[in-house]
């Protein structure tokens, strides 16, 4: 059985380090549609590879949340990243495998992955 | 269709947290010894109306204004029909509402339970506001999670830290393994 205990520690070694996020005007969000169209094509893997990812590499400045439907059903899981004072961009029809690229290419080389946005995709 | 009962799981406590629930409760119960599994989600959210309750199950019937359809409910109560079993919710405006589903554990068209670990844990952490009550039985084995207790050692620490996170997961995957000594529902 895995107890509290543990997490008491992690609280105590957490202590003090609190407080360095990044401003939330400075953050990068990423989200994931998850309502039922989002979830029945597969959304939260996708959600989960994205949230993994980003701690897994530390991106610090970057927030995964997730949203209700966005009224693009057909399209999903659609991932939507905001970069403060960018515009939008919306990945479409994503997959775990998908997201990270995503992850390498976006969020830490700063380049839109074209061939997965709702703009680059021929649909 | 939902593939996975666990992500129809993750489908309705959403409608709960869209709802404004602080409180959501997961009864999951398996026995397989009596041909029965059940879910159950209870929240404490606005609640419906008795009108609205009323269209819930009806496909041609959803409040976002962002499409027409809302397939979500109607689809748990199809699994759980589909597999011998039943499907009720109840509602109060204000108080909240209350979705059960039970199914035939061994009925061929009872749909796997799928990554419930996951869909647990994706829940906790995407809604710091929201309190998640998870309880899982198995057989005569039970295990409950209280992210309440989580937060009272937290204090003001995210359940997004990693490493809080990656404990969150963990606590949830060994405790059901514990429950259920890893059978495939």
């Amino acid at each position: 059985m895995k107890s509290l205990e543990e997490l008491k520690a992690i609280r105590e070694r957490m202590e003090g380090k609190v407080g360095f996020r990044a401003e939330d005007s400075n953050m990068t969000r990423v989200v994931v549609g998850m309502a039922t169209c989002g979830i029945a094509s597969g959304a939260r893997p996708v959600l989960t590879a994205l949230s993994d990812a980003v701690q897994e590499k530390k991106l610090e400045n970057v927030a995964v949340v997730q949203t209700g439907c966005i009224g693009l059903c057909q399209y999903e899981p659609i991932v939507e990243i905001m970069e403060p004072g960018k515009e939008k961009v919306t990945y479409i029809k994503m997959t775990p495998e998908k997201a990270m690229e995503v992850v390498d290419q976006h969020l830490i080389r700063g380049q839109i992955v074209a061939k997965y946005t709702l703009n680059g995709s021929d649909l | 269709m939902l593939p996975e009962l666990s992500l129809h799981i993750l489908d309705i406590a959403e409608n709960s947290v869209r709802a404004k629930a602080s409180l959501v409760s997961i009864i999951v119960k398996a026995f397989p010894s009596k041909d029965l599994l059940s879910i159950e989600i209870d929240d404490n959210g606005k609640g419906m109306t008795k009108e609205q309750l009323a269209q819930v199950t009806d496909p041609f019937f959803t409040t976002r204004t962002t499409r027409k359809i809302g397939l979500g409910v109607s689809f748990f109560k199809m699994a759980a029909e589909n597999s011998g079993g039943h499907f009720t919710i109840e509602s109060v405006p204000g108080k909240g509402t209350k979705v059960f589903a039970s199914f035939g554990f061994s009925h061929i068209d009872r749909m796997p339970m799928g990554d419930l670990v996951r869909t647990i844990h994706t829940l906790v952490t995407m809604h710091p506001e929201t309190d998640f009550i998870y309880q899982y039985t198995f057989e005569d084995h039970s295990f409950t999670m209280d992210t309440k207790e989580f937060r009272e050692i937290l204090g003001e620490v995210s359940f997004q830290e990693p490493e809080v996170s990656a404990f969150i997961l963990s606590y949830i995957e060994e405790n059901q393994r514990d429950t259920d000594q890893g059978a495939l529902i």
